[in-house]
């Protein structure tokens, strides 16, 4: 018995198990994690939505730590802005071994305007302003052997829980933005509807986005074969996400429990009966975070590189990398 | 009024390093997932890892490469006449548990065998430098589908050192020092049961000194990894690698092993008291293999691109008037070459049937001639046959005419004989009165 010198710790069969047939060739997902976990993870995460739906709470409750800018910066009185920001916050958070660098793209000012036309310009263009910056970096002679990743992975449009049906400037938004983005939508303070209420929203925000041709997260397009879809089409049939967020916790039945205290009772955050928190922290989180970079990556940012490749061939490019086309449709 | 809108963006929490600020959680988020979903998402995709055996005819790349993946790739043993070196490849695709890997083996035919070796080792770099062309052509693209192209760069060099146990031979050393700053290279003493024990520690050190003092840079089995480090650093001072290689199976004890039978003793493939067949296959593909590829990529392939792409005039000079210039000029250089090609297509094609018409005009000339010449041989015979016909006509006429007189004359001599004869009777009557 050839007794393998070499610790088993890199996709080794256990000893118990003498396959002599055994190459190998499975070690290379152990390789892989090992790499993954060394280098280290990147997530960009912006927040969309008018002032005072809960953005920052829920971006906290989310990763469970003071990830907003509201924290970071110790501004007294929050003051609605005149002109929409767009201010970015990075954090290196690290869990079980697993380290990852988030930023939070806070949107600050929209739709917080007399007067919204065009609010969603100053946003595409960091949006592209990120796909330029990486394409730059990617056509040099002399690059990096990591390309600093700050695209854009994902958007959460935070939908006011009116109840009756997406605004204009909801879809107006959405539309133009789901071409270049990610879009998550999630129903904002959703615990101001009933249940009922809640349902018959959704489904008329169903419709407003298929009327409008609005292709949120995940689209359907890129489903990659029949086990995504089966699993993609559940996950559409519930968004948007109606969602509560809060950073305290409660004693609820001996447990402690992030939720939300009212006279009438506790809304326990990550209880799937009280609110869709849990759908959508895993779904950004747990189970669909590969894919929301892959999907930015290898489709939203291609596009970009097309586009801006073909026009360099034709008309004018403005520094921001819009060209008189894209202009013109903003 | 228009509302103006303006952008203002702003870094906070410039602290460590990135401008990222470390943050406790104060739960489970669940991001540790995400090796996993990564794992998955390249487990679905599948892998790709591509060797190149480079190494004299005969040393047992092809045996070698059965082994270490247990199968039998096809493929029968070359001959020794080959007039050059040409390299083949062969892709196969091998699982294992979930694990879909697409192996590419490129071996050397042919390699040591000419007699002037001068060249031998140009047309290996052709072929690695051919493998990252077509990646970078790929990435430049302006349509590209990256994620899902085959990547046919080689990720490791497979270099057999044929086992004389003395040194490297000088075909060695050049061709190791052309290859090593384009390909991960791992050194490996082929058939290594040839020599002894002793001697193999002395030739191991022998060929180390002999890659040092000439700059060869062999692979180094990465150390900046703790969980690596130690088994990768023991191993690094084990290359060469000594390996002998076998698909046959001896029973040896109760069981079946891979090994080689001599009257004297049998070599077994796996027991490393025996060879480093183990440790090559441990550092090659159980410990290393995705470091191999990154190195591939990261740097060699890098190397190749920056090497490339600065031949062609770029430079990364102006932030401004960069932009898609290199796109661009790469396109329009590109387009330029392919217009050379084309008129150089052009030019060949109008000389050749510029070629074509004076062969054609020769011919018809050649052809002429020869109708010309038939024709007055044909004329020639013509008058000759007259000639002889009316030579011929003159002597029949003199003929006849001879036998005209002749006929005559025997007319003549007969009447004179007949006249005579009577002469002589009337005589004779005479005289008998």
């Amino acid at each position: 018995m050839v007794a393998p010198t070499v610790g088993p710790v890199y996709g080794e069969k256990p000893s118990s198990v003498v396959d002599f047939s055994y190459v190998g060739i499975d070690a290379i997902l152990e390789q892989m994690r090992r790499k993954a976990m060394k280098q280290g993870f990147e997530l960009n995460i912006m927040v969309v939505g008018q002032s005072g739906l809960g953005k920052s709470t829920l971006m906290n409750t989310l990763f469970k730590s003071k990830v907003s800018r509201k924290y970071v910066q110790a501004t007294a009185q929050e003051k609605i802005p005149k002109t929409i920001e767009i201010k970015s916050i990075s954090h290196d958070i690290e869990e079980k071994g697993v380290r990852m660098k988030l930023t939070v793209i806070d949107t600050p000012g929209f739709g917080d305007q007399i007067n919204n036309e065009n609010c969603w310009q100053p946003i595409m263009r960091f949006i592209n302003d990120q796909y330029e910056a990486y394409l730059q970096e990617e056509i040099n002679i002399n690059r990096k052997k990591r390309i600093p990743d700050s695209r854009v992975h994902c958007c959460i449009y935070f939908i006011p829980p009116t109840g009756h049906c997406l605004r204009p400037l909801d879809v107006e938004f959405m539309r133009r933005l789901s071409k270049v983005v990610n879009i998550v939508p999630v129903i904002a303070k959703a615990d101001t509807l009933t249940l009922e209420e809640r349902d018959f929203f959704k489904q008329k925000i169903r419709e407003d986005l298929r009327a409008n041709g609005i292709d949120v997260y995940p689209q359907k397009e890129f489903d990659e074969d029949q086990e995504d879809r089966m699993i993609n089409e559940k996950i559409r049939e519930m968004i948007p996400f109606a969602v509560v967020g809060s950073d305290q916790e409660y004693q609820v039945n001996g447990r402690r429990l992030l939720g939300r205290k009212t006279k009438w009772g506790t809304i326990e955050v990550e209880n799937i009966a009280h609110c869709e928190f849990a759908y959508l922290r895993d779904l950004l989180i747990r189970t669909h975070m590969q894919n929301i970079k892959d999907i930015t990556s290898t489709i939203h940012y291609e596009m970009y590189r097309v586009r801006r490749l073909n026009e360099n061939n034709t008309g004018a490019v403005h520094t921001n990398g819009l060209s008189d086309h894209s202009a013109h449709e903003m | 009024t228009h509302f103006l809108t303006t952008c203002v963006y702003s870094m906070l929490g410039d602290f460590c390093g990135e401008g990222a600020r470390a943050v406790p959680l104060s739960g489970h988020v669940g991001f540790d997932s995400m090796p996993d979903q990564l794992v998955n998402k390249s487990v679905n995709h599948g892998f790709c890892f591509n060797i190149l055996c480079v190494g004299e005819t005969g040393l047992g790349k092809s045996t070698l490469m059965d082994t270490l993946f247990n199968t039998k790739f096809e493929g029968d043993p070359t001959q020794h006449n080959q007039p050059g070196v040409t390299l083949k490849s062969n892709t196969y695709e091998l699982q294992e548990s979930n694990v879909r890997l697409k192996l590419t083996v490129v071996n050397t035919v042919g390699f040591g065998d000419q007699i002037n070796k001068e060249d031998s080792y140009k047309p290996i770099v052709e072929f690695i430098d051919a493998q990252f062309e077509a990646y970078l052509q790929e990435e430049l693209k302006i349509k590209r589908t990256l994620h899902s192209y085959h990547d046919s760069r080689i990720h490791a060099c497979l270099y057999f050192i044929a086992p004389t146990g003395h040194s490297l031979k000088s075909l060695d050393l050049v061709t190791m020092k052309k290859l090593d700053s384009k390909v991960n290279i791992i050194p490996i003493i082929a058939k290594s049961d040839a020599v002894s024990k002793s001697e193999l520690a002395k030739f191991k050190i022998k060929i180390t000194s002999e890659l040092v003092s000439n700059g060869v840079q062999i692979y180094q089995f990465p150390t900046d990894d703790e969980s690596v480090a130690e088994i990768n650093s023991t191993m690094n001072s084990h290359l060469p690698f000594a390996v002998v290689g076998s698909t046959e199976e001896v029973k040896i004890g109760n069981k079946m092993v891979k090994a080689r039978q001599y009257p004297w003793g049998t070599v077994q493939v796996e027991n490393e008291n025996h060879c480093d067949f183990v440790k090559l296959r441990e550092m090659l593909i159980r410990v290393n293999m995705e470091d191999l590829r990154e190195q591939t990529h990261a740097r060699h392939y890098e190397l190749y691109r920056r090497c490339k792409l600065e031949e062609m005039g770029f430079k990364d000079t102006d932030p401004d008037s960069k932009p898609f210039s290199l796109q661009e000029t790469y396109e329009a250089k590109r387009n330029e070459f392919m217009g050379e090609l084309q008129k150089k297509e052009e030019e060949m094609r109008q000389m050749f049937v510029q070629r074509v018409k004076e062969k054609e005009a020769e011919l018809k000339e050649a052809e002429k001639e020869l109708h010309e010449k038939f024709d007055r041989l044909k004329k020639l015979h013509q008058d000759e046959k007259k000639k002889l016909e009316e030579k011929k006509k003159s002597l029949d006429d003199e003929l006849n005419m001879f036998k005209q007189k002749k006929t005559a004359a025997e007319l003549l001599l007969n009447q004179a004989q007949q006249a005579g004869a009577s002469t002589t009777l009337k005589r004779d009557k005479e005289r008998k009165k």
